[in-house]
């Protein structure tokens, strides 16, 4: 199995650039994932690294080894598209032993190493199976097995569970997390859904219009997004934003928001008055009768454990979840107080996150 | 009064049951939700309402009158589908306004005016009125298509997943628009979904439908908390509800008859290992952010159940397992009373 280095890697079509400088090193066992909305550079990213796109800069080392420019099948990476197709004419075995079959491996090995990869996926009952008889799930298990027979250096995957239902998709991703952690093959994961990459992945790349907004691990992402744009795609529902106007000094513990003072971390960069953003995850609002930051319940939806209460206040509209044994009724006016360490702030024209005492040094991008 | 009441309705399509003795009512200005997989009898019940379907058995009453033998455009009732299906040609206000301009109403312009006017507005989409339908968002376009049925203000407004084929984030806010428009208009709606999210989230009551059959009806709080069945506890909840056979938790007080043991994340807790009681072993944490999932290893059995990120867990761990109040079912997947347990 391997590490994957990205050096100054950039990828330009024409006029668009798709990828901009990206740096990053993926040890080897390691569970990657590139996040990001569509047009976001992760799929181009992912066919550099597997060869089937060549970068207009930078290197790409499988390693230690230069292999920016040499062709995809030299590289000994297995690629598992999104859309699964598995050859319908033959049977799981086949499907699974054809990559084998191609490299002209001796029948009695391959026959050795296909039962060995259906074994570790639990698809030996289905063997003798027609794919076409098969469920989808199974469907996706021979793709993969097909994918770790020849035993490449890394696994890379472009929204492998993308075309499935979300209650399948959870499933999937328990299995492919659960694989992972039996063979533990170096993955880089491609998709543009959160709970994936939250749920699966040891580390996280945010990337944004062709840059990594923010690299880490799903719990440092949540904690402590790195810009606003990470902070509002991580999180369901996403963290609040309350806009307000304040400069702010070196070892400050509250900031002035209009006429109230909020705690917050120590701040660790002054600011001169200008509009910022003050950033609150929905599950650390509570109400408080005496709270400054007031609102109006516009509505709350009852999820069983929890509940999540929309408030409008001056500043924009608030999500709270809340313990579902807390009553709540439509109209009423509430105070809301905000847990104050885990509170964050950005700049409202950048984006970035300002440096406070829970970001400390790290956690940027 | 009940706006609209089913009454030991049922019907087959050749072998198939689709809707099999069904009996419940939808009262004035109430939200319910049918909730259940597709193949459940949804579907089959809100055209059994319109009169697109007529039972084999069983009626149907609107405002009182039984309606089983009328025809579906005599009933007073205004459907939106999972597909927004506009007028591509016409704009916003003219689709909108359509409707109201069937020849059969004979309604004034000015009126339509007024009626599409105050619809819009409703929808936030009054800056769209002079939109064609195409130029719209997604969500717009969900919009004006409930705005079609909300302009007529029919007695019951059915509605078959009319939510399903937009994005996560849009589906989030249009629930919580559409259950505000429901309560500022006191409208009274029949909502049929798979989705537990918006049934839990919208609806007054949540009837839980299954092989044609209506299993329970409540508030989403009484059926998420109060399940009737093995199946209806099963239907509620993120993440699902875990169960283990009764003979494998002997540690806990249960009546006679217990086959297996319902638990919630609420219903469990998780310590570090202290010499004794129930001692799981933690598989694997799954991050969501603000929790985790934590899959437990029990006796060869694996749960799953929620905690705080900051727990300092790790899989491979030994932990404690304390079970508060869970929910008992019988062999046959029946609840058995929490009461007869103490």
């Amino acid at each position: 199995m391997a590490q994957i280095r990205v050096e100054d890697l950039r990828k330009s079509f024409d006029q668009f650039t798709a990828v901009k400088n990206s740096n990053f090193t993926i040890e080897n066992g390691t569970f990657f994932a590139l996040l990001g909305p569509s047009g976001c550079g992760k799929t181009t990213t992912l066919r550099m690294i597997a060869g089937l796109e060549l970068p207009t800069a930078g290197r790409i080392l499988l390693d230690g080894e230069d292999v920016t420019f040499r062709r995809a099948a030299e590289r000994d990476i297995a690629f598992v598209f999104q859309l699964f197709a598995l050859y319908p004419h033959m049977n799981v075995k086949q499907n699974i032993g054809f990559p084998l079959k191609c490299q002209g491996m001796p029948k009695r090995e391959a026959r050795e190493r296909v039962l060995e990869t259906a074994r570790l996926l639990r698809i030996e009952h289905l063997l003798r199976s027609k794919t076409s008889k098969l469920s989808g799930g199974d469907r996706q298990r021979v793709a993969l097995g097909r994918a770790m027979v020849r035993r490449p250096k890394a696994f890379l995957m472009d929204e492998p569970l993308g075309a499935l239902d979300a209650e399948f998709r959870a499933l999937m991703c328990g299995e492919l997390r659960d694989l992972h952690d039996r063979i533990s093959a170096t993955t880089v994961y491609v998709t543009h859904d959160q709970h994936e990459a939250m749920s699966m992945a040891d580390t996280i790349a945010v990337m944004n219009a062709g840059r990594i907004e923010q690299l880490g691990s799903p719990q440092e992402i949540y904690d402590r997004p790195a810009s606003m744009f990470v902070a509002e795609f991580i999180g369901s529902p996403p963290m609040n934003f309350l806009h307000f106007e304040a400069g702010l000094a070196t070892g400050d513990h509250a900031i002035k928001f209009s006429n109230a003072s909020i705690a917050v971390p120590e701040i660790r960069e002054a600011r001169v008055p200008g509009p910022l953003v003050l950033g609150v995850r929905p599950e650390h609002i509570r109400f408080a009768d005496a709270a400054p930051v007031r609102g109006r319940v516009f509505g709350a939806e009852y999820l069983g454990t929890t509940q999540i209460v929309t408030v409008d206040t001056e500043q924009g509209q608030v999500k709270a979840r809340l313990p579902s044994s807390l009553s709540v009724q439509v109209g009423e006016t509430v105070g809301l107080t905000f847990r104050s360490d885990t509170l964050s702030l950005f700049d409202a024209q950048t984006g970035a996150a300002i440096r406070t005492a829970t970001y400390g040094s790290g956690g940027h991008g | 009064m009940a706006n609209v009441a089913l009454r030991h309705v049922s019907k087959r399509f050749g072998p198939t049951e689709a809707v099999r003795d069904l009996s419940f009512a939808i009262n004035h200005g109430e939200f319910v939700v049918l909730l259940g997989p597709s193949g459940a009898g949804k579907t089959t019940t809100l055209r059994l309402v319109t009169g697109l379907e007529r039972p084999d058995a069983g009626s149907i009453s609107i405002d009182g009158r039984d309606v089983t033998r009328d025809p579906p455009g005599t009933r007073d009732i205004a459907f939106v589908f999972q597909q927004y299906s506009l007028y591509p040609h016409l704009t916003v206000f003219d689709n909108l306004a359509f409707p109201l301009r069937s020849p059969a109403r004979r309604v004034p312009e000015a009126a339509i005016r007024k009626r599409v006017e105050q619809t819009a507005e409703l929808l936030h989409i009054s800056g769209k009125l002079g939109n064609k339908a195409t130029r719209l968002s997604g969500g717009e376009m969900q919009r004006v298509a409930i705005g079609r049925a909300l302009v007529r203000d029919p007695s019951i407004f059915l509605m078959d997943e009319p939510l399903s084929s937009l994005d996560a984030k849009l589906r989030a806010e249009l629930r919580l628009e559409l259950k505000r428009i429901q309560v500022e208009l006191g409208a009274t709606i029949l909502y049929v979904t798979h989705d537990q999210v918006e049934a839990m989230t919208m609806a007054s009551r949540i009837g839980v439908i299954k092989d044609g059959e209506l299993l329970q009806l409540g508030t989403p709080r009484e059926i998420y908390e109060n399940p009737d069945s093995r199946y209806v506890a099963s239907r509620l909840g993120t993440p699902q509800i875990n169960f283990l056979p009764a003979g494998l938790v002997p540690e806990i007080a249960m009546p006679p008859g217990t086959d297996a043991v319902g638990i919630r994340t609420e219903h469990l807790q998780i310590a570090a290992a202290n010499g004794g009681g129930i001692v799981g072993r933690v598989h694997r944490i799954e991050h969501l952010g603000d929790r985790n999932h934590v899959h437990l290893e029990y006796r060869g059995q694996m749960l799953i159940t929620l905690a705080d990120p900051h727990q300092p867990l790790q899989a491979g761990q030994n932990v404690e397992l304390k079970l508060i109040a869970p929910l008992l079912f019988d062999a046959a997947g029946r609840r058995i009373a929490a009461t007869a347990v103490h």
